[in-house]
């Protein structure tokens, strides 16, 4: 038994299209045009939400995107559903189904309903208040809080839509197509600016494309009728781009924006397979026009929030535009003329305004009279005190206001009626505006921010900018483009426009009722269900600075972000504590205006594209021998090899002691590596390392250990001398883009008189790491014509040679402590380097290692990872490495901290080697390590940094960082786990041939 | 997000750049020769003003040169950009 409320064809509507949709599981029919809004409306639905915390009956409000209460789940169940999405904004199509959020089981039957009969007992700051004791208990309430409160429900099946990102750039950004942005856009485009015209609705013409009151033309046409053409034009327009179905979600700073086109939410599932869903436009523009309109404040009186009451504006756009009623008893309160406006747009349209509620003593505009003739009742000076009707309002009550406005007298007037219209006049849509940094002023008259200094090249035109008759928007935007366009004329000089020009208001934030207001529910945010009373309750608290209040009541902290309320909010906050409005500002407007999808802000960056990661030419053959990877910075690294179903330990085991029996490989193509040339190389290698340089001899390799400036380990690797101005570095993997990167800052900035050339070469070579006893008999089948004797490549020096026809670079040094090359070849040809070492090390077993192994390799050798053993608060000094820093060199980076008295302490955590009495315990990576076990608290010396159960001394073994460890050889400490204390004792950190005897071996 | 001017490739959106802290601070010639406090004094002492500040940039993903500009912190306005060894513009 709908009622169908559609009262006269609009050329908006396709009357020919009917579509059906569900709401709440129920069939309902709307046209194409329709929102999700206008349609329910249509056949008289109201009731289409509850309200976050008292659970009460809520109504569609607004027709736009500043809607606080219809907020409802898109296409529950199914993998593209979306919560909080305003049905005001929701394009209806075939198969489309939305429901109602926050309640429970249904929007007409909700439990949580009786939160409003107990609202006595949710003052603002209830939670802070009720749930901090006994502090313990909080975990148990949040449990119960969370699931009392909510609105939608996320989707949990992947989104199986496409998004998209795009970078705009343009002369002139018009942001909305009202009658100010379409003029704006095409007096720029004319004027050849490349200019980009966005709006968030599907149509263009904003309020001005419906707009026919009589008393209001345009070069003597209805405003809506002279739009429309001048729209028309704007399809001939070079160099203008117009956007639909785009919002504007954050104006940052230097006119950089953030835009979301929607571009298949108002078709049906069939069509909007395979298709972009939404396009995330990064626009840079240089110059910006806001002609964001303004949004209709509502005014704040007794139970204000029951379905059927509705901004005036909205009524007359659901009328005018959508041909719909809201109501078949219409009432109307307002403080100024617009709410006149829309009883006559209703009256037109036959539809029975039963009254209007003025506050103001009287108005005589010609709309006004108009009113009267139509013969619909005003009263003057009157305010509503109450009104009622649960799910959808009956009945009014009003009462006559005081001269100064702040009580009601005389007797009680009730009127019956199904939908209210308010009007409280008009709030520029400056939130854009201030996101991009701008300052607003108060206009004392007006009752409005105003924009007022601006920081980038922007202007706000039309009722953004202040102006609301036709007359001064004409005007105002025609003297803003010349001056920002720097034109002469534009198509608006020889406009005639004729208004009426009545435009009294009679501001009153909050409205009295006869009952104190501790007996009222006077909501000023809707969504977050904040009212007056606990605004006053703040203040009374203490609480003084807008943005303080705002959080205690939570107004304005909703998904609309208060959009309606937050000016009666700072309204009543001035005139409870007797300041100004001016000086009290306002809340910051944060971006996006409206809530955007998590598929818009990441685009194309999900799934494998989520983060960039770097393969080395190796890969492949690591993928078919079945490697196990990790990440190590962006790279993947094959981790270890499992063979026949064995376990990462197992597989580590046995590559560990193949490598030190016979023979490993190691894909090192990771290590970054620097070329680094110039005639001050070697001078410049004397400052950035702690060692010295200049007599490394052309063919030899050398260790580096690298510091940051206040002395700390910050990178180290082997770096080789290729020719006289000539080297190469190698940085470790992760650090291998900070390393280069700090080399030039020092280079540009400190010693730009260095002549020395840094090109990051770690792309262009493939590196595999042949180790073990047997290493020398694969190179030498490899690369027969070689002498690989000690005498003429010893170990820490460096060839040039060729494999084939390929040319390669070998270099003798060790990671692992066994006889071994590094072995570097142009990148495309690292997969046949590797497969011609596998191929000719298959007699000798040749076994393929990961980083794993590595890692245990080099720890049996003590020797650091950079990362692991260090964490930016070691010094070389720390890590016993003290052979490494030249005493000698008058300066390189970081020396003169290593003897600041902090870094000399004697008592700093210093690396040590640790043994678990048990050999067969292995230590956890860190995990504390304290010298007694009954102190109280007890105080800890240090941690594990890497631990291993090593193959080849049969037993673990870990390197751990503990204060004034270097003392400490011997001395028997402990580990104290959850079920147990490991017992180890301190130890040198070479725990393998320590004379390096196996590196000729 | 700013639109920085390199001085080297023009002007870049803010993702291509890296901020490199105060500008004007000379590494000393002679460490060695500095107490603990003047070394410290290098080494950790930074303005962070409300106003007009003087700070390194670094063309990152762009032509790898470092540059100094003038930025208000208070509202983001790049007031100068000029290249390392430049005289600073006076105020």
């Amino acid at each position: 038994m709908t009622k169908n409320l559609r009262v006269k064809s609009s050329e908006y509507i396709d009357e020919t299209n009917r579509i059906s949709f569900k709401f709440n599981g129920k069939t309902y029919h709307g046209f194409k045009g329709d929102t999700l809004a206008s349609a329910l409306l249509a056949n008289d639905v109201h009731l289409v939400g509850r309200s976050f915390k008292y659970h009460r009956p809520r109504g569609i409000m607004t027709s736009g995107s500043e809607e606080p209460n219809a907020i409802v789940q898109v296409n529950p169940g199914t993998n593209r559903t979306e919560p909080n999405v305003r049905a005001t904004e929701v394009e209806i199509y075939e198969g489309l189904e939305a429901s109602s959020q926050n309640c429970w089981p249904s929007v007409e039957f909700d439990i949580g309903g009786i939160n409003n009969f107990l609202s006595p007992f949710f003052p603002a700051g209830f939670y802070y208040k009720t749930f901090m004791w006994p502090a313990s208990f909080w975990e148990k309430y949040e449990f119960f809080i969370r699931h009392s409160a909510g609105l939608g429900k996320s989707p949990t099946t992947t989104d199986p839509d496409i998004y998209d990102h795009r970078n705009v750039h343009c002369d002139v950004l018009v942001v909305g197509a009202g009658i100010s942005g379409i003029m704006a856009a095409k007096n720029a485009a004319k004027n050849n600016f490349k200019t980009l015209l966005v709006e968030e609705k599907n149509e263009l013409g904003g309020s001005t494309i419906y707009e026919n009151n009589e008393f209001n033309k345009i070069d003597n046409k209805a405003p809506s009728e002279w739009l429309k053409k001048e729209i028309e034009e704007l399809k001939n327009i070079k160099n203008l781009e117009i956007k639909t179905r785009t919002s504007v979600a954050a104006y940052h700073q230097y006119n950089y924006l953030l835009a979301r086109e929607n571009l298949t939410d108002h078709l049906e599932a069939k069509d909007k397979t395979n298709k972009i869903r939404q396009r995330l436009l990064k626009i840079r523009a240089k110059k910006v026009i806001l002609a964001t309109g303004a949004l209709e404040r509502p005014l704040i009186f007794n139970n204000n929030d029951r379905p059927g009451i509705m901004l005036s504006s909205a009524i007359k756009k659901y009328s005018e535009f959508y041909g719909v009623a809201c109501g078949s008893k219409n009432v109307f309160f307002t403080n100024n003329d617009s709410a006149y406006e829309s009883a006559i747009s209703l009256y037109n349209k036959g539809i029975n305004v039963e009254a209007i509620i003025d506050i103001r003593e009287q108005s005589e505009s010609k709309i006004v009279k108009k009113v009267k003739e139509a013969g619909i009742k005003i009263y003057w000076s009157h305010s509503i005190v109450d009104t009622t009707g649960y799910k959808r309002l009956n009945s009014i009550s009003i009462m006559k206001l005081s001269n100064d406005g702040t009580s009601v007298t005389g007797s009680k007037i009730s009127i019956s009626c199904d939908c209210l219209g308010v009007a409280g006049g008009w709030t520029p849509a400056v939130h854009l505006y201030t996101q991009s940094g701008s300052k607003l002023k108060f206009d004392e008259e007006k009752k409005v921010f105003l924009p007022n200094q601006n920081t980038s090249e922007q202007i706000s035109v039309g009722s953004c900018g202040g102006d609301f008759k036709i007359d001064e928007i004409i005007k105002n935007l025609n003297k803003k483009l010349k001056d920002t366009l720097n034109i002469n004329e534009t198509d608006l000089d020889s406009i005639k426009v004729e208004i009426d020009q009545e435009n009294s208001k009679r501001n009153i934030w909050l409205l009295p009722s006869d009952k104190p207001l501790g007996k009222t529910k006077p909501f000023v945010d809707y969504q977050n269900d904040a009212t007056a009373k606990d605004i006053k309750l703040a203040l009374r608290e203490g609480f003084r600075s807008i943005e303080h209040v705002k959080r205690y009541t939570t107004t304005g902290m909703g998904t609309d972000q208060g959009k309606l309320g937050n000016m009666h909010a700072l309204g009543i906050i001035a005139d409870t504590a007797g300041v100004k409005m001016g000086e009290l500002g306002t809340t910051t407007f944060r971006p996006p205006y409206t809530p955007l999808t998590f598929g818009t802000i990441v685009g194309r960056n999900v799934g494998k594209f989520f983060d960039i990661f770097r393969r080395t030419p190796m890969n492949d053959w690591h993928v078919e021998n079945k490697a196990e990877f990790e990440n190590v910075g962006q790279w993947k690294r094959a981790w270890y090899y499992p063979i026949n179903g064995e376990t990462m330990h197992q597989a580590v085991q046995r590559e560990s002691k193949a490598a030190r029996e016979s023979a490993g490989i190691l894909d090192a193509s990771t290590l970054g590596k620097i070329d680094i040339q110039g005639s001050d190389a070697s001078e410049f290698l004397n400052r950035v390392y702690t060692n010295a340089w200049s007599k490394l001899a052309i063919g030899k390799c050398r260790y580096g250990l690298m510091l940051n400036e206040d002395g700390m380990v910050y990178d180290d690797g082997v770096t080789t001398r290729l020719g006289e101005n000539h080297y190469i570095m190698t940085t470790t993997t992760g650090g291998a883009a900070n390393v280069l990167g700090k080399l030039e800052d020092y280079l540009q900035t400190e010693w730009p008189e260095l002549d020395v050339y840094l090109t990051s070469v770690t792309d262009h070579y493939a590196t595999a790491s042949l180790c073990g006893p047997n290493s020398k008999k694969i190179l030498k089948k490899i690369i027969p014509d070689l002498d690989l004797s000690d005498e003429n490549f010893p170990h820490m020096s460096f060839k040039e040679v060729n494999i084939g026809s390929i040319q390669c670079r070998i270099m003798r040094i060790s990671f692992t402590g066994e006889h071994s090359y590094e072995i570097n070849v142009q990148a495309s040809y690292g997969k046949d380097l590797w497969e011609k070492c596998i191929e000719a090390g298959q007699e000798f077993n040749i076994t393929p290692y990961g980083t794993e192994t590595m890692h245990l390799l080099r720890a049996e050798k003590g020797f650091i990872i950079v990362g692991q053993d260090t964490d930016g608060t070691m010094t070389p000094i720390d890590l016993q490495m003290d052979w490494i820093v030249s005493k000698k060199k008058y300066d390189f980076i970081g020396k003169r901290s290593l003897y600041r008295s902090d870094t000399m302490r004697e008592d700093r955590k210093q690396l040590v080697g640790l043994l678990t009495d048990d050999p067969n315990i292995v230590l956890e990576e860190g995990a504390q390590i304290v010298s007694e076990l009954n102190q109280s608290p007890i105080e800890m010396l240090g941690h594990v940094t890497s631990s291993y159960f090593s193959p080849n001394l049969k037993k673990s073994i870990a390197l751990a960082v503990v204060r004034g460890g270097k003392d400490m050889m011997g001395k028997k400490l402990f580990v104290p786990m959850e079920n147990k204390n490991i017992n180890v004792t301190v130890a040198n950190p070479v725990f393998y041939d320590e004379k390096n005897e196996r590196l000729n071996a | 997000m700013f639109l920085i001017n390199c001085p080297y490739c023009g002007e870049r959106d803010q993702q291509e750049f890296k901020a490199g802290g105060e500008a004007h601070i000379e590494r000393p010639k002679q460490p060695t020769e500095l107490s603990d406090d003047e070394w410290a004094e290098y080494l950790f002492m930074r303005k962070n003003i409300k106003g007009v500040q003087f700070e390194r940039w670094n063309h990152a993903h762009g032509c790898r040169k470092w540059f100094n500009m003038v930025r208000d912190t208070s509202n983001d306005e790049i007031k100068a950009i000029y290249k390392m060894g430049e005289k600073p513009p006076s105020q």
